[in-house]
């Protein structure tokens, strides 16, 4: 496992150790995991990782087996429950169909001991884009919607520390944008929040650092510029002025290798090479001389997809 | 973009409260449609029911009391709580406690629920107070909703289980009296319902295992042949027991030891659901449940109960038989007729004869004599006995074809002669009237030690 760049900042959460089995499987491997106060963490992994396991753990739902677990600076274990001001979701939001979007809100605000207005109701709907519909029963809520009434009762108990399992699942475009808003503003006024996604881009877009978890082992945590380093090789996409040319010039470079399986897009067929970023750097001005112009230079999958792969593909072949 | 926090000055969240968390449960409940209906059909279904059948010609004679409907409101109250007791109140928990935690396993809302409350044992509480709340309200609809259909048929006197007349103001005491005693046996089938619920999850069968419960209680305890202290020993005699009260004296035995057996299952279901819910493992998105859990923790656990309570309740009452035998049914139908030859009487020529003028004794034979003289069928044959009024030394005598229930209450069906049973309609100075004598309920106490002579 790598660690890397744990800020000597207060931490949000700090686990050491951490494992946790259901009957014969082990959902959490001996895991640390570190998250700064007022940062959004990326918790990342294939399907059966244990990403959801640790949300749960950091929500209170179950207690692990083994090693210690601190959240907001309480230990939390079996008699030591988590702190007040944790909220999330995991397996999507919790939502009562046969209400309204306001009566759930109204409802959870009760529960917590707030009058609606005081809770600030209107405010975390506004928060979210569901004014509109507020007064609908959830039943006829898209996922997406549902996802932004989730993060809406979370909001309304003035979280410290907010736990999200997918938030984005279900969102279109400009719902995604919504959440992602709402998430960092969270972080800017100093709470912390912890996300899973399967999505490296969501990841990207919203998150200073990640863990990626993969069969219940943390296999990376740190900085997403250090997880995306420039140290492996990647496929690139070129869509060039002559493809066949292309192919000539980019096998005679030295350090790229052209796939076999190009591929088409919009019609037009594409070459596509593997190579380490100087070797990439030597081949477009060959191209150049050669007459060809480039068109498009693009990974194939991102940097941090990639190297999330290959984290993942390495850990599961041992 | 503004702060997403809530205003600083807005109150901090606080811990969650019993009463906050009971709170939110009724809102949960009371947000489904079916929950509202089923409430508001408690309250108007059984008023509606029982005046439009007692306009009817064809009256639920099966029923207890359902051959006076025509006579009296007071019938029509009982006939809902009769049926109530068979029917309704399994099916009610079947739906309320059936589904209170079931639901959460449905909706995939526990997490969220944990994350909120953070007790698992304040949830069971809230949960199950919420589910007993909304029985309760159906229950008082039931009641209320009966004794007003039954005021608009009309409120006469009513007769009882052993053929004396309750005046309305008894009838309406024992009436209410009867309503508090099924509230034992409704939380004990409530319990049930909650369990099923925990143990099922989402599963449907868990919303259905209260009414089945409930309809296997009732064919075990009427079809099976079984002592009477192991049908004692069911929830849902309780839900018969309050018959008890329409005699005179009240049989109180079978009734107290059914409320007894009802609180006992009641509390051992309650805890067998608060420690199966208490060890679940909510890690689990939803839970099904299985037919082995449902066996192992579920159907093993409530069969010791049963078998506990029946010995418990054979041992104190030495309730070893069937607890129905010739000399109860002779002592209470003699009893009976005695009341309703002087209400005939009346009736028929202003005739005030006293029960202790009549001296009615009966006798009766089981299967022609060739089978054993006890336990409950369709076959037992009486001759009643009575000293005419005035006239001395003259009897009379009058045949009975009895059906006897397990659960000790009978139907008399007159066998002659014509002039005193025959006819289902006799001539008063007011009018045609329902012969008293033609078909008549009757009771004898289980629990009773048997009467030699």
């Amino acid at each position: 496992m790598r660690t890397e760049g744990i800020a000597n900042t207060s931490c949000a959460v700090r686990a050491r150790g951490i494992t946790k089995s259901f009957d014969d499987v082990i959902a959490l491997d001996e895991v640390d995991l570190d998250v700064a106060a007022g940062q959004i963490h990326g918790v990342v992994g294939p399907n059966g990782a244990g990403k959801t396991t640790m949300l749960g753990l950091l929500l209170g739902l179950a207690v692990a087996d083994r090693g210690s677990l601190e959240i907001l600076g309480t230990p939390v274990g079996r008699g030591h429950p988590v702190p007040d001001g944790v909220t999330g979701f995991v397996d999507g939001p919790g939502l009562y169909p046969a209400l309204t979007a306001r009566g759930n809100l109204v409802a959870l605000a009760a529960l917590r001991g707030s009058r609606a207005r005081a809770a600030g109701i209107d405010e975390v709907l506004d928060q979210v884009g569901l004014t509109d519909v507020a007064d609908d029963r959830v039943r006829g809520f898209s996922l997406g919607m549902r996802q932004r009434l989730g993060l809406a009762a979370a909001l309304l108990t003035r979280p410290r520390l907010l736990v999200l399992d997918e938030p984005a699942n279900g969102l279109d475009p400009a719902g995604k944008k919504h959440v992602h808003g709402v998430l960092t503003q969270l972080a800017a006024d100093g709470a912390t929040v912890v996300l899973s996604s399967h999505r490296m881009d969501d990841l990207e877009a919203l998150c200073s650092e990640v863990t990626i978890i993969t069969t219940g082992r943390v296999v990376f945590s740190g900085p997403l510029d250090k997880l995306a380093d420039a140290s492996r090789e990647l496929d690139y996409r070129l869509l060039t002025s002559d493809q066949e040319a292309t192919r000539l010039v980019a096998a005679g470079t030295d350090g790229v290798r052209v796939i076999d399986d190009a591929g088409t897009r919009s019609g037009r067929e594409m070459v596509v090479v593997r190579a380490l970023l100087p070797a990439l750097d030597e081949l477009v001005p060959r191209l150049v001389h050669a007459g060809i112009a480039v068109r498009e230079l693009t990974p194939v999958i991102s940097p941090l997809e990639s190297a999330f792969l290959a984290l993942t593909e390495q850990q599961s072949s041992r | 973009m503004t702060a997403i926090i809530a205003p600083s000055d807005a109150p901090a969240p606080g811990r969650v409260s019993l009463a906050r968390g009971y709170r939110f449960e009724l809102v949960k409940q009371f947000a489904q449609w079916r929950i509202r209906v089923l409430i508001g059909l408690c309250w108007i279904g059984p008023a509606l029911a029982v005046i439009v059948v007692s306009r009817q010609g064809t009256l639920p004679s099966d029923t207890l009391f359902g051959r006076e409907m025509h006579a009296t409101g007071w019938a029509g109250a009982l006939v809902v709580l009769s049926f109530a007791g068979s029917w309704l109140f399994p099916l009610l928990t079947s739906v309320v406690a059936g589904d209170v935690f079931s639901a959460e396993d449905r909706l995939g809302t526990w997490r969220h629920l944990l994350v909120a409350v953070r007790s698992p044992r304040l949830i069971f509480v809230a949960k199950a107070l919420a589910s007993l709340t909304v029985l309760q309200m159906c229950l008082p609809g039931l009641a209320v909703s009966g004794i007003a259909g039954g005021l608009v048929v009309g409120s006469r006197p009513l007769t009882g289980l052993d053929g004396h007349l309750l005046s309305p103001a008894d009838a309406a005491g024992k009436l209410l009296l009867a309503w508090v005693c099924v509230l034992a046996p409704a939380l004990a089938f409530a319990a049930i319902g909650l369990l099923a619920s925990v143990i099922f999850g989402r599963s449907p069968i868990g919303l259905l295992l209260p009414a089945f419960a409930g309809l296997g209680m009732q064919m075990a305890s009427q079809v099976l042949p079984m002592p009477a202290a192991v049908r004692l020993a069911l929830p849902s005699f309780a839900f018969l027991s309050w018959n008890g009260l329409f005699t005179s004296p009240p049989m109180l035995g079978p009734l107290l030891t059914g409320i007894a057996v009802s609180l006992v299952w009641a509390v051992a279901a309650t805890a067998l659901v608060y420690v199966l819910f208490m060890r679940r493992d909510f890690t689990s998105v939803a839970s099904d449940g299985s037919v082995r859990r449902a066996i192992i923790f579920g159907i093993l656990p409530l069969l010791g109960v049963w078998a506990l309570s029946a010995g418990v309740v054979a041992a104190a009452t030495g309730a070893t038989g069937s607890g129905i035998d010739a000399s109860k049914l002779q002592q209470s139908l003699a009893t009976s007729f005695g009341h309703l030859y002087r209400l005939q009487g009346q009736e028929l020529y202003h005739m005030n004869v006293t029960e202790a003028q009549l001296r009615a004794t009966a006798s009766c034979t089981k299967g022609g004599g060739l089978v054993a003289q006890d336990g409950p069928g369709n076959d037992w044959r009486c001759s009643v006995y009575w000293h005419l009024p005035g006239v001395n030394n003259a009897t009379g005598a009058a045949v009975y074809q009895l059906d006897v229930n397990a659960n000790g209450r009978y139907v008399a069906d007159g066998d002659g002669p014509n002039e005193v049973n025959g006819y289902f309609v006799v001539h008063a100075s007011y009018g045609d009237a329902p012969n008293p004598l033609w078909q008549f309920d009757g009771l004898v106490n289980l629990l009773s030690a048997t009467s030699k002579g």
